[in-house]
């Protein structure tokens, strides 16, 4: 595959959330505000694009019944250091991130990544897969949060857009949205929207449901009642 | 009405293969067959024992409505009317006062004028919720290519009726969009919903604008005043001081304040007694619901508490206060949603029964729980049904 396309086509056509399903946990849990989400996406698209390469770098001396360990020591030291460099640079918001970075290494996305690409590619394809996906995840989660933070409470990235009712303005926010389900929807809406557009996302049916009638306009006699 | 069927067969020939607006042909279908029996027929070997159809089935359930809903009109008109010459406020201001001038007063003795003082809350929310929901109905059908569905009649005033009496009307606006495209289209339209609809809306307001949709202010319509429902005072002051404001049988006439439909159990009975009588609610869920509830209250009097009140309320007074009747009758009833199996309903209803209580009694961030247990239960209707069907293929390998 090319360089580019392994860069973009994890953004919409095979989106690690939308179609391969991966990662929603902390799509619902950090979506609430967008300037913690983005703190969030550049984090993972790191130790996504890190990961990768350095599980391809060592593909072809790990043991493959150790591989998993081998894999998780890897994601686990790149998350460590990402975090200890929010820590120093961005204090407050490694606070109400607080678990979700530390949860990177659990997050399927990662370890999807390096199983199923890192492992049989060369480290450079496999570091642009990681930032490819770490950037469909992007996508995704600033989209859910962009809506959350603007409808859930006036806001955007803490300015205010709309003024609130309870502060003399006119928005009612929508508390729905500060709810972790709300992203449930929004993702399924999102999902909608996606495969709408590029049909090669559908699934086959597992099975149809007959229809029992038939449209009676399909031939229609006038009579007279 | 001759006149009215020439010109429906006249303009049909448009709305049909090849015709000028054949995108909206289920609009038009709907019309026809609103105002006429459909001229369809059955075309294969089915015997037919009853003519019963989805549209009949609807169109009961929607009439069998109409006790709580002209009982809940004239209930909120009331109450607002009984608070306003207590607080000494003369006139409704906006639109909604000159709408109720037009042809009554402010009286709480008068009949009429509480009806009509009602009618200008319960009309304008009935109005959104079938314009917002029947568009999104047609538009889906459109898409979709087939024929309007009858259950959007049921839906919209369900809903409608288990709205607090003056909620903003964009809410409605909302809830229903929701309901209606969440809580059913997505899942592929009527019968196809595993949620009941009108439910999903009102849950999806309810965590949205929890200040509109519960609490103190939002039950009766009169802006300004607040008084906690019956399950409110319960919870918060105990059976006793619960008994001094309401006796049960103001509880169970639907003299206090609440939702728009669900205050009297006396006329929602009234429907259900029809409901019950066609076949169309099915029984064993409605039986299913009271033995839950009636056993799962007794059980929590029997262990009782000294904390919380509303281990002491008897089951006759769950049974008359919040959405428990409206709920049992009308919601949990709804087909699609509810279990399917004869057994399935008995178990189905109990869960409903049993999580009702429990919510109302143990979970102290919400005072009523009808709405969540419906959902709830709705969500294992079909782990229910599967159980009930393996059990039955078990019982009858072991005949062979």
């Amino acid at each position: 595959m090319k360089a580019l396309e392994l860069l973009t086509k994890p953004i919409f056509r095979n989106n690690p959330i939308a179609l391969q399903i991966l990662g929603i946990c902390s799509a619902l849990a950090v979506t609430s505000n967008l300037r913690v989400t983005l703190v969030m996406c550049v984090a993972l698209t790191v130790v996504a694009g890190l990961s990768n390469f350095f599980v391809s770098i060592v593909r072809n001396h790990a043991p493959d019944n150790i591989r998993i360990i081998i894999q998780m020591t890897i994601i686990a030291s790149l998350v460590i250091v990402v975090d200890e460099t929010l820590k120093a640079v961005a204090y407050d918001i490694s606070k109400q991130l607080s678990v979700f970075v530390g949860l990177i290494i659990t997050n399927c996305i990662i370890l999807g990544r390096t199983e199923a690409f890192a492992l049989k590619n060369p480290p450079w394809p496999s570091f642009l897969d990681g930032i490819g996906n770490g950037l469909g995840y992007s996508v995704l989660l600033i989209g859910l949060a962009t809506i959350r933070e603007l409808f859930g409470s006036g806001t955007l990235l803490g300015y205010n857009i709309m003024p609130l009712a309870a502060d003399g303005g006119w928005y009612v926010p929508n508390g729905m949205l500060l709810l972790p389900p709300s992203a449930f929807f929004l993702i399924g809406l999102f999902i909608w929207a996606l495969r709408t557009w590029d049909k090669a996302q559908v699934e086959a049916p597992d099975f149809k449901i007959k229809s029992n009638t038939k449209p009676s306009g399909a031939d229609y006699v006038p009579l007279t009642r | 009405m001759q006149p009215l069927r020439k010109a429906l067969d006249d303009i049909a020939p448009h709305f049909h293969k090849g015709g000028r607006f054949q995108r909206l042909y289920p609009l038009y279908e709907a019309m026809d067959t609103f105002l006429y029996r459909p001229n369809s027929v059955t075309k294969s070997t089915a015997h037919v024992r009853d003519g019963i159809d989805l549209k009949r089935i609807m169109i009961t359930v929607w009439l069998c409505t109409f006790p709580a809903m002209f009982y809940g009109m004239y209930n909120v008109g009331f109450q607002a009317n009984l608070i306003m010459a207590d607080m000494g406020i003369t006139a409704v201001q906006g639109w909604r006062g000159e709408f109720i001038e037009l042809f009554a007063g402010y009286n709480p003795n008068s009949v009429w004028d509480s009806f009509w003082h009602g009618a200008a809350y319960f009309l304008p929310i009935y109005a959104v919720t079938f314009i917002v929901g029947g568009l999104w109905e047609v538009w889906f059908a459109i898409r979709r290519g087939h024929e309007v569905n009858e259950g959007f009649f049921v839906t919209s005033v369900l809903f409608a009726l288990i709205c607090p009496p003056d909620v903003p009307l964009w809410q409605v606006a909302l809830g229903i969009s929701f309901g209606i495209v969440i809580g059913k289209e997505v899942f592929g339209g009527t019968g196809k919903n595993f949620l009941n609809p009108a439910l999903t809306g009102r849950a999806f307001l309810f965590f949205a604008y929890p200040a509109d949709w519960s609490g103190d202010a939002a039950w009766t319509a009169v802006d300004g005043y607040s008084a906690a429902t019956a399950l409110g005072v319960a919870s918060q002051e105990g059976m006793v001081a619960l008994q001094n404001q309401l006796t049960w049988f103001d509880a169970f006439f639907g003299n206090m304040h609440g939702s728009i439909g669900e205050v009297s159990t006396f006329a929602i009975f009234i429907g259900g007694a029809v409901l019950l009588a066609t076949g169309i609610a099915a029984w064993r869920i409605v039986a299913g619901v009271m033995i839950g509830m009636v056993v799962t209250s007794l059980l929590f009097n029997l262990i009782g508490s000294d904390t919380n009140p509303m281990f002491a309320m008897p089951w006759y007074w769950h049974m008359v206060v919040g959405g428990f009747a409206f709920g049992m009758i009308f919601m949990a009833t709804d087909p699609v949603s509810a279990a399917m199996t004869n057994v399935g309903k008995l178990w189905f209803g109990a869960l409903i029964g049993f999580m009702v209580v429990l919510i109302r009694v143990v979970n102290p961030a919400f005072p009523e729980g009808m709405m969540l247990a419906i959902l709830f239960a709705n969500l294992f209707a079909p782990l229910i049904d599967h159980f009930v069907v393996q059990a039955n293929i078990k019982r009858r390998l072991a005949r062979v």
